[in-house]
């Protein structure tokens, strides 16, 4: 089935979120849209599926104009979408999951489980899915959660397929096996709509790339052109995607963890762990979200508890330690949710920048704060920081998330650091504020900091680490000296297959004999080695 | 430059980490020490009686089973009340220690082995306030009156588990079930008819389930103060009416109206259970159907699946083509008219005129019974039929006059209750969804 959009508009407010967007996608095509966080691909997703209404322009499958009210309606329309955020109900079964809204019935409104579990079968083996149509959908690892979402919209006949930024939530191999798939369907004549910010993945895959920024169509680009090519089509100017920085200069100070154990109800979620990270070295904890490294970061800070082992930062037991003690003897910490954590949306600028210090002698007196002094702090750190900022009084949710991942770090690094702990710093964030985290970090690490790094995404533990140690299941599967390239140093394969729990020798090895296709593609696009 | 590969630190396992396999967590001995409770209980009972009686060896406790005519009817019984105290109580403290064996093994405990004690518990504690009384423990009546007291829990968790599975919080089960007492009674006494009585406190509940729906879902006003504000309102307004127009015209507007018993031919013969559970007023046969049929349709039936998708993951819903909202609006539209259904009980039901504040507090008892079934039909009906009994358990001791003051007696369902949530439940896990207002 052909789809074609005719300029598309959505506006939310203030915010035109998708101006005039014109895209065909041909029959049996993968379709790549790429664009940075917040360009707009989501929404004009969810304007086709129904999700919702556009505020002007037209939708035509086979040249027929139609409109879609509700999802359901997209969905007869033969439009499937795995959406980023799965819609899979926990506490369902797989059958249940897929039936769910078009649920076979038979006598008397009885649900007609067998056929949904005969169905799930049926599609399973066709695309060699391995997926047990009785299994609870939280009991299985993402990966297969996603395949159920494919099997959901197969099972209604879906002939274009939306997947909304599908390799976010999986290791390299998945994201391998994944492809191997969208080969598969596109091979059975389903459309594929492939919305992503990741240029490696795009290339692999795409027939064709369409290319959003800010609302707006950009531009067409074959999967033939290189990274450095969509990335400045991706951000609308050249961009620097290597971070320059300087051979580490590690120090015998440092953060020292041993046998950590973190237990959440009777499991262990961080599992007897141990590593340390130096003065003036970036320590990268990689890993799939999910195993461990939210709770490994917040019982460093003091919010978690740890349940066995210590933590020292240069000689110095931190457990048993209040959260403000750390903060006061130096620990900088930046949080995976900045929104939920990391700032108080409501309240301004200029106090989210004290939220740590507001009860010092700088900043009050008594029980009076020094509103004088907070506001020249922020002045000051705002431009330190290059936040873009209408007015320091305004709320901080009035900025973009790039701005407010800044004010974040404005204030963490504002104070004396001796340890600097970031989650996900980047994460949800345009390419010219990554660069200007990352110079940050970097920045920290040269002044002889020790830095430890947490993020699920390849590119930057590989763009920033020193070294890096990869977690599953609760459990540092190995620790890799970034600085050594060839079979033993940081590989792409090495990491992926050791986020999927593969011990570093093994993973060696294997990664020795194969080849990912993203890597194989990365190679022939490119003609240069891997590492 | 460095070796290109750091190992792990190896050390040595410390604390409740095990050598080898992954770290296993505390074990929870809560159901051991629950059961401990119920051995000192029974210990305390014991002691208290050999210090204070004397000739506590001679003395019996008699037991009756009769009930209404019967065909077949087992005699009244008498055991020797501190030699089956003294036995129960080796009971239950054998099967605390078998708990302890098994959790601390971390096996799970079985099903039978809660009814077992519970039992027990109950049958020392009967044995013990009728030790050397004249007066007779009408076994039977007990566990009739015990069914009766439940009939509106038993409602008014159903009515909480149709809401709150699709994700709206039902506080106003209390509101729904007594304007349903006051329908009832209303309209059975203007038509002097009580089974149109049946018919008007659905209606009564469901517009009370309106109210909520409305509120809750178009307007998304915090579910449960909406809850408590409509509760108010009809204590309010049933209470004006009630000194109102009611009193002035008992006759026309509040006569009493029982609904007639149907007795089950054969089944109604069974000893014990059969009078019980099968010599009832139509509405005891529609709370036995109401439960069946919610346990079927909610796990069974498409309206169920849907039911519960709407308050784990309303987006997924949506995403699939449900009207979440309206699915909402409609379960607790439902809801309410179950609630208000078990309302009759206190009036039609009960053969009584309508009272002021005569629901008294069964809605709030109901939700409790809800969670500590964990939001399932049947695991509701057990939590319910649970107070049901202790509040009668506490009537008829004080009948035939216990030990036990009878304020403390009074109590007991509400201790019951605090227990039962607090300890009992354990890990219970509401709908993802529930209480959270839907918008996309």
């Amino acid at each position: 089935m052909k789809l074609e959009l005719r300029g598309i508009t959505k506006v939310f407010g203030p915010l035109v979120a998708n101006d005039h967007i014109d895209l065909v996608v041909e029959p049996g095509e993968i379709h790549a849209l790429l664009g940075e966080n917040g360009a707009g691909k989501s929404t004009l997703m969810n304007v086709l599926y129904g999700l919702y209404d556009p505020d002007g322009g037209q939708i035509l499958l086979d040249d027929t104009p139609v409109t879609f009210p509700g999802p359901g309606d997209a969905v007869l329309a033969g439009i499937g979408m795995v959406h980023q955020h799965f819609m899979l109900v926990p506490v369902f079964t797989v059958a249940e999951s897929v039936a769910l809204g078009y649920e076979p019935v038979g006598t008397g409104g009885m649900l007609d489980l067998a056929s949904a579990r005969r169905k799930v079968r049926e599609i399973s083996e066709r695309f060699g899915f391995d997926v047990d149509p009785d299994a609870l959908i939280e009991e299985l690892p993402v990966g297969v959660q996603q395949r159920v979402e494919i099997i959901k919209a197969l099972s209604r006949d879906a002939q274009i397929l939306i997947l909304d930024e599908p390799t976010a939530v999986l290791t390299p191999q998945e994201t391998d096996e994944l492809i191997k798939i969208m080969g598969e369907l596109k091979a059975a004549g389903t459309s594929i709509v492939f919305i992503t910010h990741k240029l490696r993945e795009v290339r692999a895959i795409a027939d064709r790339i369409t290319v959003i920024r800010r609302g707006k169509v950009v531009g067409e680009a074959s999967p033939q052109s290189t990274e450095t090519e969509l990335a400045s089509l991706m951000v609308g100017r050249s961009v620097n995607l290597a971070v320059e920085k300087n051979p580490a200069q590690p120090r015998d100070n440092g953060l020292v963890v041993s046998d950590l154990t973190v237990l959440s109800g009777t499991t262990a979620v961080v599992d007897r762990v141990g590593f340390e990270v130096r003065g003036g070295e970036i320590l990268a904890i990689a890993g799939v979200q999910g195993n461990g490294q939210t709770e490994l970061a917040e019982v460093i800070l003091g919010i978690d508890e740890a349940a066995a082992g210590t933590i020292t930062l240069d000689g110095e037991e931190l457990l048993g330690q209040s959260v403000r003690q750390r903060l006061r003897t130096g620990l900088g910490f930046v949080p995976e949710d900045r929104s939920t954590d990391g700032v108080v949306a409501s309240f301004s600028i200029a106090e989210n920048l004290v939220l740590d210090l507001y009860g010092t002698d700088e900043f009050s007196r008594g029980v009076s704060l020094n509103l004088g002094k907070i506001a020249r702090n922020a002045e000051h750190r705002t431009k330190e920081f290059d936040v873009r900022l209408t007015d320091i009084h305004d709320p901080v949710s009035t900025l973009s998330g790039g701005n407010a991942q800044k004010v974040v770090l404005a204030r963490e690094m504002s104070r004396p650091l001796r340890l600097l702990v970031a989650s996900q710093p980047t994460r949800g964030l345009d390419v010219g504020s990554i660069e200007f985290v990352h110079e940050r970090i970097v920045a920290e690490r040269d002044r002889g900091t020790p830095v430890m790094i947490i993020s699920t995404e390849l590119d930057e533990v590989l763009a920033l680490a020193d070294r890096v140690a990869v977690m599953y299941r609760g459990r540092i599967v190995g620790i890799i000296d970034a600085a050594e390239s060839g079979p033993a140093g940081i590989n792409r394969d090495v990491l992926g297959l050791m986020m999927a729990g593969v011990p570093l020798e093994d993973a060696v090895e294997q990664a020795a004999g194969t080849q990912s296709v993203l890597a194989s593609a990365d190679a022939a696009a490119t003609g240069r080695d891997l590492t | 430059m460095t070796t290109p590969v750091v190992p792990v630190t190896a050390g040595t396992p410390t604390g409740d980490v095990p050598a080898d396999g992954a770290v296993l967590g505390k074990i929870s001995y809560r159901i051991p020490v629950i059961y401990a409770v119920l051995v000192v209980f029974a210990l305390l009972g014991l002691v208290g009686t050999l210090l204070r009686r004397e000739g506590v060896w001679s003395q019996t406790t008699e037991f009756q089973s009769r009930y209404g005519d019967q065909w077949f009817t087992i005699p009244n019984f008498s055991v020797p009340s501190l030699l089956t105290i003294i036995v129960l109580t080796v009971l239950i403290t054998g099967a605390t220690g078998y708990a302890y064996v098994l959790t601390a093994a971390r096996r799970t405990i079985p099903v039978w082995l809660h009814i077992a004690v519970g039992l027990a518990f109950v049958a020392a504690f009967l044995t013990w306030a009728g030790a050397g009384k004249t007066s007779v423990i009408p076994v039977t009546s007990l566990l009739a009156g015990a069914l009766a007291l439940s009939v509106p829990l038993i409602f008014g968790a159903m009515s909480g588990v149709v809401c709150e599975r699709s994700g709206v919080i039902n506080i106003a089960i209390e509101g729904q079930l007594l304007f349903g007492a006051f329908a009832a009674a209303v309209v059975a006494s203007l038509a002097t008819q009580p089974y149109l009585g049946l018919v008007a406190a659905p209606i009564a509940g469901a517009m009370v389930g309106a109210l909520l729906a409305w509120f809750a879902v178009k307007y998304q006003v915090n579910q449960i103060i909406i809850g408590v504000v409509l509760n108010t309102l009809i204590l309010g307004l049933t209470s004006f009416f009630f000194s109102t127009l009611l009193a002035d015209n008992r006759e026309t507007w509040n006569a009493r109206q029982p609904l007639g018993v149907i007795e089950i031919p054969l089944l109604s013969q069974i000893p014990i259970i059969g009078p019980v559970l099968f010599r009832q007023s139509i509405l005891v046969y529609l709370m036995y159907a109401a439960v069946i049929i919610l346990q079927i349709m909610l796990f069974r039936s498409r309206w169920g699946l849907r039911t519960r998708a709407v308050g784990e993951h309303p987006k997924a819903a949506d995403t699939v083509g449900i009207q979440v909202n309206k699915r909402r609006v409609w379960n607790t539209i439902l809801g309410g008219a179950i609630a208000g259904l078990g309302g009759a009980f206190f009036t039609v039901g009960s053969g009584l005129a309508f009272g002021r504040e005569m629901s008294a507090g069964n809605g709030f008892i109901a939700l409790a019974a809800m969670i500590l079934g964990k939001w399932n039909p049947t695991g509701a009906l057990v939590a319910a039929l649970l107070f049901g009994f202790s509040k009668n358990l506490g009537n008829v001791l004080g009948t035939i006059g216990s030990p036990m003051p009878s304020q403390i007696l009074a109590m007991l369902p509400y201790v019951i209750t605090i227990f039962a949530v607090a300890g009992l439940v354990g890990r219970v896990r509401p709908p993802a969804s529930n209480g959270v207002p839907y918008s996309k």
